[in-house]
């Protein structure tokens, strides 16, 4: 009950508190605060442990006609969104030390303002509250890309709102109709997932949230603001966006596509997931194309999340467990390899892979961390990333054998356009336009140090996160079937 | 009835006060009497009923939208005492032409016949004919002025000569008595003559309400009134014309709604349409708001076209965000127009640095008027939405949804100018009322959007 309401709202309180800090102490104070978040979120753990998820119900009547409740709860899935948010949170604003900020207290607050938002999304139960907050997390996004974003940020970042927003009015569309569709007219999930609406209808139903969902998660055709608002958008924008903001969009189609449209996703699901997994091997050749290094990572993300929606397209546990890993995953790693961008930007001003190269010789602490984080997103055995796309590919493999054939190649284009940017980057000469390259400061030691250590602890021992989702996912495979 | 009449005597008292030379006390005063008018307003709730011989009919409609529109000239009153500062004058005539706008509109919001409803247009708008030229020395306001006039004077013909047959055919200029003879009548034995009264009733309505393509006066008036007076007229004077249309059409119109109901589809999508599109490349920001009002106009008519569904809530709360959005966007605009000399968009560049909580307010209102939670433009498009569903307008929906994809377009222009642009470094002084109403305005459109059950449950 009380802790539910304090995960949620604390983010909330504590981005008015920094805003209202100043820009002196913001950064330190949004650190402390976020940090706090985390405590909470790891009491909300323990709380799991002992009660399950009933200890997190949270209802109250809040709009009447229509019928919106303020209806909040947190099942295995839903813990480990939110808590992956909350881990991530404290390490971006920690990324941001060292660095100069202009209007500090405006910037860490709006970071703050989105890990509510975000929270909002992964707590909500309710159609209408969900709705909201996921609208919500978008407007903070916006003015970080805009105010601190890169030189072509104005046209790159209205693209982005445009489009997403475009989306959620879709989906907006299609909430309404399934409140006068379902018997018991309201937004409740419990009513939502009950309310086996005619399958007639669900065929077209399921576009309205497929595609909000597509264009924020982004599945090919529906990625093309990414790479340009990853690029532009400030380092932290950019980890927001790649490690939380993308989750939104597979975890949504757990949550509410799958479970409520069972009959939409039966019709349109080979379309769905064919379209993911000409993504996967789209965006990874695109990856080996390019120069950008921050690009490189935004289509390489691209690959990623189109293997993570490819498996839970599949509709089986399998698939549901990989993507539930893989979220958690790809979260943690490309917030790492985001940071790893920002701190070769930072020193060498620039991120044009021909341009860098024998960093290693220069900075060989940087090297280890970035190496671990590199080898988890390539799904080396023993990092989390392995997990994760094992479990998908297996799953995709139980699907349709072709499929997973494709969604295979992930792993062997992964490894090339990964390891051959590495090796550009970190292995050979010193390039002659790197001059000094001064190793690891603190903060970053501990953002890289920490993140690398959840790779590997992921990587040995993933059991309890399956634990933690075995027994939602299991409601959502059931509903999501149809016998 | 009572709000009606304090509203003419506190009218006839501003002219009075000229005389007396008390111009000095007056906007006080009128401030003051106008809350005292909403109290009144708020004590008619449980005592409706019809008066003068069934001419005013008080309900839960009328009083909801009379009290909305109170709130809007308080808030408009709260701004002329800066905005009038240079022209004490006149500030009796202004204000009096304004409380007699105000009770134009509380006529056209609780009549219960047809002689009542073209007074109340006919007052409201031959005071806003005055307001719009009263920069005499303003060509353009001159412009504003006389165009308006010309083209709202057709507009009342149009109603008259509508009036004219539908008396003609029911004998009766009784609402509820027009209201019972299409009931009782099979609809093809009432004389075609009503249905062509009907339509130029509409006609003269949907000019009022500025909905397309009966729109063509509003940018221009717009952009050469003075910006105050924009804004009064994109919210007030809108409001109570869809309150004027909703009314006829829910008591009058009603069994024969279907036979007009292509009409206003095409009114509505014309709106949206033309309203969204044309907003894009306008470089004037008061250009900017008419369009987007005409837009507003076409969101609007979707909730009368499903009216047999009951949308008076869902009409009363749309049209509530859009004042409050609106007047909190002008109540910045006033005074950056007044220290730039220039009614652009681009006098926004740079506001983010000048002045962040100004900004912050106009970012704020925009994000209401495009639609974003959580304001309460996102709930007033999802009521508006929802009841047009509910009332089968599945594709007339689907328009609407995506015109306001591209509403989020031009509403983020007048952001990105603030916060992404460089501007000069003119000195921007504001008054504390424009922010003291725009931070109001703001606090509204939150409020409403966290607890709209505070408007949806009052009609």
């Amino acid at each position: 009950m009380i802790i539910t309401l304090l995960l949620l709202g604390f983010p909330l309180v504590a981005s008015l508190l920094v805003l209202a800090a100043g820009h002196k102490f913001a950064s330190k104070l949004a650190l402390v605060l976020s940090v706090v978040q985390l405590g909470i979120t790891g009491y909300a753990y323990c709380l799991y442990k002992q009660q399950g998820a009933e200890a997190f119900y949270f209802f109250h009547e809040w709009i009447s006609n229509p019928k919106i409740s303020f209806h909040l709860g947190l099942d295995g899935l839903s813990l480990l969104m939110v808590a992956l948010t909350n881990f991530l949170t404290p390490l971006i604003i920690l990324s941001a030390f060292n660095r100069k900020v202009e209007r500090a207290a405006g910037y860490f607050s709006l970071i703050l303002l989105m890990q509510f938002a975000l929270n909002g999304v992964f707590m909500a139960m309710d159609g209408m509250l969900y709705y909201i907050f996921w609208e919500l997390a978008l407007i903070p996004i916006y003015f970080i890309a805009l105010r601190w974003g890169g030189p072509n940020r104005v046209p790159v970042t209205l693209k982005f709102f445009i489009y997403t927003l475009a989306g959620s009015l879709l989906m907006l569309f299609g909430f309404i109709m399934l409140y006068w569709y379902n018997p018991n007219q309201s937004f409740d999930i419990r009513d939502l997932y009950n309310a086996a609406i005619c399958s007639c209808k669900q065929g077209w139903l399921f576009w309205t949230f497929f595609l909000a969902f597509a264009i924020k998660i982004p599945i090919v055709p529906f990625h093309t603001w990414q790479a340009d608002t990853y690029k532009e958008a400030p380092t932290q924008g950019t980890m927001l966006l790649s490690g939380i903001m993308l989750k939104m969009g597979t975890y949504s189609l757990l949550r509410w596509l799958l479970p409520i449209l069972p009959a939409g996703v039966a019709e349109w699901g080979p379309l769905a997931i064919t379209l993911c997994v000409i993504g996967i091997v789209y965006a990874s050749v695109i990856a080996i194309m390019q120069q950008d290094l921050k690009k490189l990572l935004a289509y390489s993300s691209v690959a990623h999340v189109g293997l993570i929606s490819a498996g839970i397209f599949a509709l089986n546990m399998q698939g549901f467990q990989g993507s539930v890993v893989q979220m958690l995953a790809h979260g943690v790693n490309v917030v790492g390899l985001f940071f790893c961008a920002d701190i070769i930007l930072n020193r060498t001003n620039t991120l044009n892979i021909n341009s860098l190269g024998g960093i290693r010789n220069l900075a060989p602490k940087f090297n280890t961390l970035f190496m671990i984080v590199v080898l988890g997103s390539v799904a080396l055995p023993l990092t989390n990333g392995f997990i994760g796309e094992f479990l998908l590919l297996f799953g995709v493999y139980e699907y349709n054998t072709w499929l997973s054939v494709f969604a295979g190649l992930t792993i062997i284009l992964g490894a090339v356009y990964m390891l051959r940017m590495f090796q550009r980057t970190m292995l050979g000469n010193v390039n002659e336009n790197i001059t000094t390259f001064p190793d690891l400061m603190w903060n970053e030691k501990i953002v890289l140090g920490v993140i690398a250590a959840v790779i590997i602890l992921l990587g040995i021992y993933p059991k309890p996160i399956f634990d933690i989702a075995e027994p939602a996912l299991q409601l959502i495979l059931d509903k999501s079937i149809i016998k | 009835m009572n709000t009606l009449i304090y509203t003419s005597c506190l009218g006839l008292f501003c002219l009075l006060a000229e005389i007396f030379n008390l111009r000095k006390l007056l906007i006080p005063a009128v401030v003051i009497a106008i809350t005292a008018i909403f109290g009144v307003n708020y004590m008619e709730w449980n005592q409706g009923g019809s008066f003068y011989s069934d001419m005013v009919r008080i309900d839960h409609f009328s009083v909801a939208f009379s009290a909305l529109v109170l709130v809007i000239g308080l808030l408009i009153f709260v701004m002329t005492a800066d905005y009038y500062k240079n022209e004490q004058n006149h500030i009796s005539d202004y204000l009096a032409i304004l409380i007699f706008t105000l009770c134009g509109a509380l006529v056209m919001l609780s009549y219960a016949n047809m002689a009542m409803l073209f007074l109340g247009i006919e007052i409201l708008s031959i005071s806003l004919y005055i307001m719009a030229g009263s920069k005499r020395f303003d060509t353009r306001s001159n412009e504003a002025g006389f165009k308006y006039f010309l083209m709202g004077a057709f507009a009342s013909g149009f109603l008259l000569f509508g009036i004219a047959l539908i008396y003609g055919v029911t004998n009766s200029f009784n609402l509820q008595k027009i209201g019972e003879y299409v009931m009782n009548h099979d609809a093809h034995t009432i004389s075609p003559l009503f249905y062509i009264g009907m339509m130029l009733m509409l006609v003269a309505m949907l000019f009022k309400v500025a909905a397309a393509p009966f729109h063509f006066w509003s940018p221009d008036v717009y952009e050469g009134s003075p910006a105050l007076i924009t804004a009064f007229m994109s919210t007030l004077v809108k409001i109570a014309a869809f309150g004027a249309l909703y009314r006829l059409f829910a008591t009058c119109f009603l069994g024969t709604l279907t036979y007009v109901e292509s009409t206003l589809v095409i009114a509505a999508v014309a709106s949206l349409a033309i309203g969204n599109f044309t907003a894009l490349h306008q470089t004037n920001f008061k250009r900017l708001m008419a369009y987007s009002g005409i837009s507003h106009a076409g969101y609007m008519l979707l909730g009368v076209i499903s009216l047999y569904v009951g949308t008076a809530s869902a009409l009363f709360y749309y049209s509530a965000g859009y004042a409050f959005a609106t007047i909190g966007a002008f109540a910045v605009a006033i005074p950056v127009f007044h220290a730039m000399q220039n009614e652009g968009i681009d006098t926004f560049n740079g506001l983010g640095k000048k002045s962040p909580l100004l900004a912050a307010l106009l970012t704020m209102s925009m994000l209401s008027l495009a639609g974003i939670p959580p304001f309460s433009g996102f709930l007033g498009k999802y009521y508006i939405f929802s009841k047009a569903i509910q009332g089968g307008h599945m594709t007339l929906t689907l328009v609407a949804v995506v015109a306001s994809m591209i509403g989020a377009y031009y509403y983020l222009k007048v952001v990105l100018a603030m916060y992404t642009k460089d501007g000069n470094d003119t000195e921007i002084e504001v008054s504390p009322v424009y922010v003291m109403v725009a931070v109001f305005c703001v606090t509204m459109s939150l409020v409403l959007g966290l607890f709209p059950d505070v408007l949806m449950n009052l009609i």
